[in-house]
């Protein structure tokens, strides 16, 4: 029988060179089935969205048919990228989710007011923190860009502010520049962070931990991909099932519906995703927690960063200055799910010699 | 040599500013002109150069102080570059008439970048217009006066800052607008600057 894995390691021996190098890379037969994968529906859903925008407007809300296709083409140009930096190697994803922190900073800085006395702040934050927290991340020191912008930039960023001697609406402008370094750069650096983790996974059935060694490109891939459905899923049940509004001064289209809808289907999908296509070290259930939580994580992002845009009275970030593509808008899910993404995975999976007491202990009593 | 550090320059003003360039009701057009803008920041007129086409870049000559622009060996190589006529802004006489220079410069092929308010203003609300614009119009009526709104470059770099913070900023161009027959001094200065405040007013009003 002609399986996925026998076709990619039959491919002819006058390629080894690509043999090689596709070894070397992120990917494996997998996360690359994964991968192709996604790249077909988005690019399905972005000739279809195309398609549509062309039909007379009779019978469609232009309004959806514009925020699909705006959507359809952010998450294809975003995954085309991963796709071709994933290729490359850790580090050419690292610098990819570099530029994009570092324009989602953009952004937020720009919508919110800050005053001459900040100048020389805002200096330090896009660049010392913001590539520092990245080279970090590359090198992989794990105790240090957990806590350098929590910890440091948090505190400098007062301190620096305060010897500038002005001090209107002190509190304010400073939470705002300490809240944008932490989702734009700090929440965001936990993605590509994902490729470093070195990870176990329960063998369910001797119940004993065994090393994963799957490729590290399958949990970023498989984390993105369950952002993208959660997106999806709640954009869909809030259309056909949505009754009860959440917050109709944020967002009169985010329902209760959707929140659950999305969670139970993301969570839904995450368990087919790890049971037909295993690219991640979660057992089956645990992938459909993991789901769970990242829609639910995504969701509260979408609903914060509407909060923000309400109360600064701007519709999309995109809008903000004419002409830009509004990268916040289509990342703030990622960001808020990113670092608890990481955090969990990393405090439940993380191999043995370097897991702390805690979770063997946990370990231990859930006899697992 | 030269144009590979003129390209390198535009693109440097064009990331750290991330402006972003509209043509309100006109097109870029390689015609004399004269853009007018508000001022706000130093790197005014450099992004307001580096965002026209290419094309119209090597034209176009901002109109910039000399005691700015020469202070320093980096900023006199810089405006060597974007083709600056430096105005001393200190000693205006009628024998070094600053507006019979830039005619002088621009010939019958470039146009210019002016800041008809004289100096930059740290609040961001705009000065009345110094006169020279209308002198320059009253000398040169053929010329297209083209208001230019630039927005939140003031934040990218402030009034006594020497470092940028790569913001996102705006450029919007406007519809030209001509000296009209015996139009009065007063009442063309009041046209241009209404014309660059409704610019700004068009484009916090959008959506």
């Amino acid at each position: 029988m002609l399986t996925a894995q026998n076709f990619f390691s039959s491919i002819p021996s006058w390629l080894p060179l690509l043999q090689t190098w596709f070894d070397t890379s992120l990917l494996d037969t997998k996360t690359l089935i994964l991968l192709v994968a996604i790249l077909l529906v988005l690019g399905f859903c972005w000739v279809g969205s195309r398609l549509l925008r062309r039909q007379p407007a009779a019978n469609l809300d232009a309004a959806i048919v514009r925020t699909f296709d705006n959507r359809v083409s952010a998450w294809l140009t975003i995954c085309v990228l991963l796709a071709v930096t994933m290729m490359f190697g850790r580090i050419f994803t690292v610098v990819f989710f570099f530029f994009v922190s570092f324009w989602a900073l953009r952004e937020f800085i720009t919508m919110t007011p800050t005053r001459r006395g900040d100048h020389r702040t805002l200096f330090w934050v896009f660049f010392l923190f913001t590539p520092l927290q990245y080279i970090m991340v590359a090198l992989d020191w794990y105790n240090l860009y957990t806590i350098v912008i929590p910890v440091y930039a948090s505190l400098f960023i007062p301190g620096r502010i305060a010897m500038t001697g002005d001090t209107k609406r002190f509190l304010e402008r400073i939470a705002k520049i300490q809240f944008g370094l932490l989702i734009c750069v700090y929440a965001l650096s936990h993605a590509p962070a994902l490729l470093y983790l070195k990870l176990q996974k329960l063998n369910l059935s001797s119940y004993e931990w065994e090393v994963w060694d799957g490729k590290p490109a399958g949990i970023l891939l498989y984390f993105v991909v369950m952002v993208q459905i959660s997106d999806t899923l709640h954009f869909a049940w809030d259309r056909l099932f949505g009754k009860h509004v959440i917050a109709p001064t944020v967002n009169a289209t985010r329902t209760w519906e959707g929140i659950i809808g999305a969670a139970v289907g993301t969570a839904i999908a995450g368990m087919l995703i790890q049971l037909l296509l295993p690219v991640t070290p979660f057992t089956w259930y645990g992938a459909g927690i993991m789901a769970g939580l990242i829609s639910v994580m995504a969701s509260s992002g979408s609903m914060t960063m509407s909060a923000i845009k309400r109360d600064r009275g701007v519709k999309d970030y995109g809008t903000l200055v004419h002409g830009h593509a509004g990268v916040l808008d289509r990342i703030d899910s990622v960001c808020f799910a990113a670092p608890i993404f990481f955090h969990v995975t990393r405090f439940f999976l993380q191999r043995p010699e370097t897991a702390p007491e805690m979770v063997r202990q946990l370990t231990g009593v859930f006899n697992l | 040599m030269k144009s590979v550090s003129v390209a390198v320059l535009a693109g440097l003003a064009k990331f750290f500013s991330g402006a972003t360039v509209r043509w309100v009701d006109c097109e870029p057009d390689a015609c004399q002109r004269v853009y007018f803008a508000n001022h706000t920041s130093h790197l005014d007129a450099l992004v307001l150069w580096a965002s026209l086409p290419k094309q119209l870049r090597s034209v176009t000559r901002p109109v910039a102080a000399k005691d700015y622009w020469n202070g320093g060996p980096v900023r006199r190589y810089v405006s060597s570059l974007f083709n600056v006529i430096l105005i001393d802004r200190k000693k205006v006489k009628a024998r070094n008439n600053p507006i019979d220079m830039m005619i002088e410069e621009i010939g019958n092929r470039d146009s210019l970048i002016v800041f008809p308010e004289g100096s930059r203003n740290p609040t961001g609300e705009m000065r009345e217009f110094k006169s020279g614009m209308y002198y320059l119009a009253k000398k040169r009526p053929d010329l297209e006066f083209m208001p230019v709104y630039i927005d939140n470059l003031n934040r990218v770099m402030p009034k006594g800052e020497f470092l940028p913070v790569p913001l996102l900023s705006c450029i919007t161009i406007g519809p030209p607008l001509w000296l009209e027959a015996g139009e009065r001094k007063h009442d063309f200065l009041g046209r241009a600057r209404q014309a660059i405040i409704k610019l700004k007013e068009q484009d916090s009003n959008e959506p």
